[in-house]
């Protein structure tokens, strides 16, 4: 989509789009929905296809704000191929085609006028391996700003990002060093601070402490419930405990096997509260998988 | 412990896991051969330096230097030995060469990195490489028989209103191409298409029209004086078409280098491509970039068929700094002076001088080759 040609027009369409009424009603796919809670995020029958293969069938459900949702489930089960749908980085790939609705706070995000560039100026991504820019930290952290087009007051937002990532304290007399000598929990940090950096609505996370010793992971998930004040998370993760210790919502998705074609295709069994899911999942596979006897 | 010496009573010893001899005789010969294939070339090599070194410093305390600067030209046989003669007439070419290699050589390489697709790759990778496989003769060819009649001798003194033309008429069809995208999207959209993009699309065609006509007056009023001998200007194209590929493939490969997820990274803040291309791919690919130029100004600074083809002297020039003139670069000179009919070995140290370029020449490349594998090897730290 990103054909480079950027206007004044497709911003102010998309800011109207963006700031337009909310009537995507009440979701019927999560369970008991509090009606004091903003929905984000609704989508229905998503299905994504690389090629004529579809990697994730049918999947549906919703992302309310200020809350963390996690999204579960063994390896290869479309989790990751779900959560790049929120910011349109399936466009990046070749071949990759999504199905079904997105909205985004009423706004269909596959609707042709979007721009997938101003989408994922709003919600941003930290991923599964810590990404820094071979550049320095500050300039790591002001890039999404600079992206944008914004000139002054950069220190304040590369200082507050770092703060919010608590990074601040390590970096802080370092700021020109290159970001490649941090260490790997600091880096992620940082790439959590310079998504920060955007002012981003929404945070989609994908698999952030994978590959990050305890400690780091500890700090990490620390962050996110700090963070949490001020957007609204989505993060893919292997570490059940992980989900537990620090969502709202989970969706737990795991693969169904085609045997005579040898395929596996992504679906969602069940999204509920966290504490459901973990205590008393609704689906006998969710069990066997919150229980450890699959997966 | 005993029990098993018992039970298996072969007693291993140093001698049971010695090398058979003959074994050991063949992994000698083996060793000492490849040695010598190493050792050859190096002796080669110095043979060759040692050659010329000793008959440049025969040329070097034998010729009287006024003879060497400021003068006619490059006359050899006539004892006149003018070095910024070929020293000027090779910067042109190198110059014009880079000038052709260089936009359109990076060009296609970030095309190719982080724009095209599979199936554009497919065929335009594989087209690119049948260039760098053109041999130089056809190309120096090419260069005399198309580029200097039709290109150079059309262009001529008429530089600047050439240039005008072609920039204007490259800036119509992108103008064109936006202001298509721009109606194609709010076509489907059903929304009015705004004031800017009938303005964009007015432009357009307002430059299209220019561009024709300035292309049309081009060809009907400016009188032309079309030269059918080479240039330096014609070479250093030629060169330049040469050495396209040179540049486009060391720099593709350095961008491709760039790990994927500094692509992901920066698409994730919201850059579009071309930014991600300028401020995290080329940085990042910088140093492996300049390697490739300078191994392309290298490259042309060496090439002779070309240059000998299409640059519009044989065995003397006259000293010229304009790219419309003919003139012999460093290894034009070389060249045209030892495929001369009669023998090179003619008046006082004109073959000596041969040997005098082809150690300027040397030391160039080698210069440049250092530098250039300094990049190389600094691209690897990079990320």
């Amino acid at each position: 989509m990103s054909d480079g040609t950027e206007t004044a027009i497709e911003r102010s369409t998309m800011e109207r789009l963006v700031t337009g009424d909310d009537d995507a009603g009440p979701a019927e796919a999560t369970p008991s929905p509090a009606t004091d809670r903003d929905m984000v995020f609704r989508s229905r029958d998503v299905n994504v296809y690389y090629g004529s293969f579809r990697a994730v069938r049918d999947v549906s459900f919703d992302v309310y704000k200020n809350e963390i949702m996690a999204l579960i489930g063994p390896s290869g089960c479309g989790k990751t191929s779900v959560l790049r749908c929120y910011n349109r980085m399936n466009d990046l790939i070749r071949d990759a085609r999504v199905t079904g609705t997105i909205t985004y706070r009423g706004v269909d995000l596959y609707d042709e006028r979007v721009d997938a560039v101003e989408v994922r100026r709003r919600i941003g991504m930290v991923f599964q391996k810590p990404n820094p820019f071979p550049k320095s930290i500050y300039d790591n952290v002001a890039y999404g700003p600079r992206v944008a087009g914004q000139k002054k007051g950069l220190d304040d937002i590369v200082e507050n990002s770092l703060r919010k990532a608590a990074l601040w304290e390590e970096v802080s007399d370092r700021l020109n060093d290159s970001a490649l000598g941090l260490s790997g929990g600091q880096q992620q940090r940082l790439c959590i601070a310079r998504a920060i950096a955007v002012d981003p609505d929404v945070l989609l996370m994908d698999e952030p402490c994978s590959a990050l010793d305890p400690i780091a992971t500890a700090r990490i998930e620390d962050l996110m419930q700090e963070i949490k004040q001020d957007y609204t998370i989505m993060i893919v993760t292997h570490n059940m405990q992980q989900a537990a210790r620090v969502s709202d919502t989970t969706a737990f998705f795991t693969s169904d096997i085609h045997s005579e074609r040898d395929t596996r295709t992504g679906i969602l069994v069940e999204v509920d509260t966290t504490q459901k899911i973990f205590s008393n999942p609704s689906d006998e596979r969710t069990e066997n998988y919150v229980t450890g006897r699959f997966g | 412990m005993t029990d098993a010496s018992v039970a298996q009573p072969v007693v291993l010893t140093a001698e049971r896991l010695q090398i058979a001899p003959t074994r050991r005789r063949r992994e000698v010969i083996v060793r000492y051969s490849l040695l010598m294939a190493a050792l050859g070339t190096v002796v080669v090599s110095a043979l060759i330096v040692w050659s010329l070194v000793s008959e440049a410093w025969t040329f070097i305390t034998g010729v009287a230097w006024a003879d060497t600067w400021g003068q006619l030209g490059w006359f050899p046989r006539r004892g006149l030995y003018d070095i910024p003669t070929i020293v000027i007439a090779s910067i042109i070419v190198t110059a014009i060469a880079m000038l052709v290699a260089g936009p359109l050589g990076l060009g296609a390489a970030v095309y190719l990195s982080e724009y095209a697709n599979r199936r554009v790759r497919a065929w335009l990778k594989p087209a690119l490489e049948i260039l760098a496989g053109i041999p130089s003769v056809v190309l120096g060819f090419f260069a005399l028989t198309w580029i200097a009649p039709n290109l150079v001798g059309r262009i001529g003194k008429n530089t600047f209103l050439v240039v005008g033309v072609v920039i204007l008429a490259g800036y119509a069809v992108i103008a064109a191409g936006v202001a298509r995208n721009r109606i194609k999207h709010y076509r489907g959209s059903g929304a009015e298409p705004s004031s800017l993009i009938v303005a964009i699309g007015a432009i357009a065609v307002l430059v299209a029209i220019f561009a024709l006509v300035g292309a049309w007056l081009l060809n009907v009023w400016i009188e032309f004086a079309p030269a059918r001998a080479g240039s330096l200007a014609a070479a250093g194209i030629g060169v330049g078409v040469l050495t396209i590929p040179l540049v486009a493939s060391i720099s593709e490969d350095a961008m491709a280098a760039v790990p994927d997820s500094l692509r992901q990274a920066s698409a994730g803040l919201g850059a579009r491509r071309m930014t991600t291309a300028t401020t995290v791919v080329l940085p990042a690919a910088i140093s492996g970039i300049v390697a490739a130029f300078i191994v392309a100004v290298s490259r042309a600074i060496g090439e002779t068929m070309v240059v000998f083809l299409a640059g519009g002297a044989a065995d003397a020039a006259r000293f010229t700094d304009s790219p419309f003139e003919g003139s012999l670069t460093m290894t034009a000179a070389m060249a045209s002076l030892a495929s001369g009919t009669d023998s090179v070995v003619g008046e006082g140290l004109t073959f000596q001088s041969l040997y005098f370029v082809g150690l300027m020449l040397f030391a160039i490349t080698l210069g440049l080759n250092v530098v250039a594998a300094r990049f190389v090897a600094r691209v690897r730290e990079a990320y």
